[in-house]
């Protein structure tokens, strides 16, 4: 646990020792303020509920950035070695670095607080959708991540580990509305390993225990892995 | 608990990468307190081995204990035990050098209240003192080299692994390694690998050369000089009427004498002959008695010292053959 929070410390500190973590908030809250609040103007209803809508889109972009770093890096510098010959095991390296990107896409989801508090100025904001709403945002950006992470393992390549994060999490996102492309009895399973359902309710605000579960899941499926394929220089 | 006195046992050993052959059938042992010089060319399996040692990967078959732990079986206890200094010593170059220590000690499990004391251990020890607040990515190859030292040792280790620890330094640095490995392995274990020979010969109380995977000489620089080099006559002789056979059986038969080979020179009339001895004595009188009484007419004659290098040389350009005549 001890060596977990060290790693997870450091990673998080390397977010903002370079311009990642700086250029990734930064992008994310010009786009969010943009795509959100126009057409919020145009409407005549305070909700953050388009908020909630826009947000697993833009990760789709905004995870892979901060998780192609991660494991690819270390691996093309030789660093992973130094890491993993002191008394850590594979499995701290995992959830440190992990931890590390869902803090960090914390902050960024805290950074679009004030949004909340903006709208509320224009009417009643009812606050508890809202809540639910962020809650579903940081289950589905902890899945984003997980997956990221595995992208990274896979290679020694950051650029590599992107687009395969990117493609990854695109096709999670959207798998579920081609559905009708599909012989039918694949369709309710396509349907239930996309993000696009287990969104729904979150948008609404609500949280439903088997979108947490599902995510969560997903997030324990995909670091298990990437520690398989961490471990797996030990046998090639 | 009780001192373990085989700091390091390695028993066959192989490691195989797909049909390659890195590793085949390296046995050693190395007791508490060696400075082991792990020679070889490059690639012949030497950061293999050390791969291995720090558990980071596992063999194909053979056993290996550390500190008399088996790397398969505690992994994390070995690790505790051990300083690593990798090849290039790959570091974190977007933190501060203290901050990297830091690091290091926290994941290493050091004590709050011992961290500060062995941190600044470290930092004197590797001369980090100037450099202390810099960015890593800002030091220069030295510095680097001796931030990774300090990694090594920073949990004061009873055995430190160190992966040609001197490669891209000048010499003036080279020299301050060399003094601290040397003070490191009165008390510690230390395996250094390279393939600089003149280090090994500096530091190192024992040499392991391996070639091809295999393991092909181990004893200290001074066994290997006089087993496997010995002395070096070269022997220059007016062409006798008996032919190169009757040089051979003259030289052969003097006492000391390991191998004779002779061969005309070309030169036209002269014939060149090599003779092998003990590195311990001259045989040069001999030669020239064993000579005259056969009436054979010496044109030269000199000695030489076989020394590591050529020891080296010979074990480790012979392909595959010097590997056989090992064990």
């Amino acid at each position: 646990m001890r060596t977990t929070m060290a790693i997870c410390r450091r990673e998080f500190k390397a977010y903002f020792n370079s311009p990642v973590a700086y250029f990734v908030i930064a992008i994310f809250l010009v786009m969010v303020g943009v795509l959100f609040f126009i057409p919020f103007f145009s409407q005549d209803r305070v909700s953050m509920r388009d908020f909630f809508g826009l947000a697993p889109f833009l990760f789709v972009f905004f995870a892979p950035a901060i998780t192609m770093r991660l494991v690819a890096e270390e691996r093309r510098s030789g660093t992973i070695e130094m890491l993993i010959t002191m008394p850590v095991r594979d499995v701290d390296v995992i959830l440190g670095k992990y931890m590390a990107s869902v803090g960090l896409l914390a902050v960024a989801l805290a950074l679009t607080l004030p949004y909340a508090f903006t709208i509320a100025a224009f009417g009643p904001l009812d606050f508890g959708p809202v809540w639910g709403g962020y809650l579903g945002l940081l289950l589905a950006g902890a899945a984003y991540l997980a997956l990221g992470l595995l992208a990274s393992s896979l290679t020694e390549n950051q650029i590599v580990a992107f687009v395969v994060a990117l493609f990854l999490s695109m096709l999670f996102l959207m798998v579920d509305k081609f559905t009708i492309f599909l012989p039918a009895f694949l369709s309710p399973w396509v349907e239930y390993l996309g993000f696009g359902k287990h969104l729904d309710s979150a948008v609404r605000g609500l949280i439903d225990t088997r979108d947490v579960v599902f995510f969560l899941s997903f997030v324990v499926i995909c670091l298990f892995l990437a520690f398989r394929s961490l471990e797996s220089r030990r046998w090639r | 608990m009780t001192a373990i006195e085989t700091m390091i046992e390695v028993k066959n050993l192989t490691k195989r990468y797909g049909n390659v052959r890195a590793l085949d059938a390296v046995s050693f042992e190395v007791p508490r307190g060696q400075v082991l010089g792990f020679l070889g060319p490059n690639g012949a399996g030497k950061t293999t081995t050390m791969k291995i040692l720090t558990c980071f990967i596992a063999p194909t078959s053979g056993e290996v204990r550390v500190a008399g732990l088996d790397i398969s079986e505690d992994p994390l206890g070995i690790r505790r035990r051990l300083g690593y200094l990798q090849e290039t010593a790959p570091l974190y170059v977007d933190m501060r050098v203290r901050e990297y220590l830091d690091f290091v000690a926290d994941v290493r499990g050091i004590a709050v209240d011992a961290k500060d004391k062995a941190l600044a251990r470290v930092v004197e020890v590797c001369g980090l003192g100037d450099v202390r607040d810099k960015e890593i990515r800002t030091l220069s190859k030295g510095f680097r080299q001796r931030v990774g030292l300090a990694q090594a040792m920073i949990h004061d280790p009873s055995i430190l692994i160190l992966d040609e620890p001197t490669s891209g330094l000048d010499p003036n640095q080279i020299a301050e390694i060399r003094e601290l490995v040397k003070s490191l392995g009165r008390e510690r274990t230390v395996i250094l690998s390279t393939h600089n020979l003149t280090e090994v010969q500096a530091t190192a109380g024992r040499v392991i050369i391996i070639h091809q995977g295999k393991l092909v000489a181990d004893g200290s620089p001074e066994e290997l000089e006089s087993s496997r080099g010995g002395a070096r006559y070269d022997v220059v002789l007016a062409a006798p009427g008996g032919g190169v056979a009757a040089v051979k059986e003259a030289f052969g038969r003097v006492e000391g004498v390991r191998g004779v080979d002779a061969a005309e020179s070309g030169r036209g009339g002269e014939v060149d002959v090599t003779v092998h001895g003990d590195a311990r004595e001259d045989l040069r009188a001999q030669i020239f008695k064993a000579a005259v009484d056969k009436g054979l007419v010496l044109l030269g004659l000199g000695r030489k010292q076989v020394d590591l290098e050529s020891i080296f040389r010979r074990l480790t350009t012979a392909d595959g053959a010097a590997g056989k005549e090992a064990h």
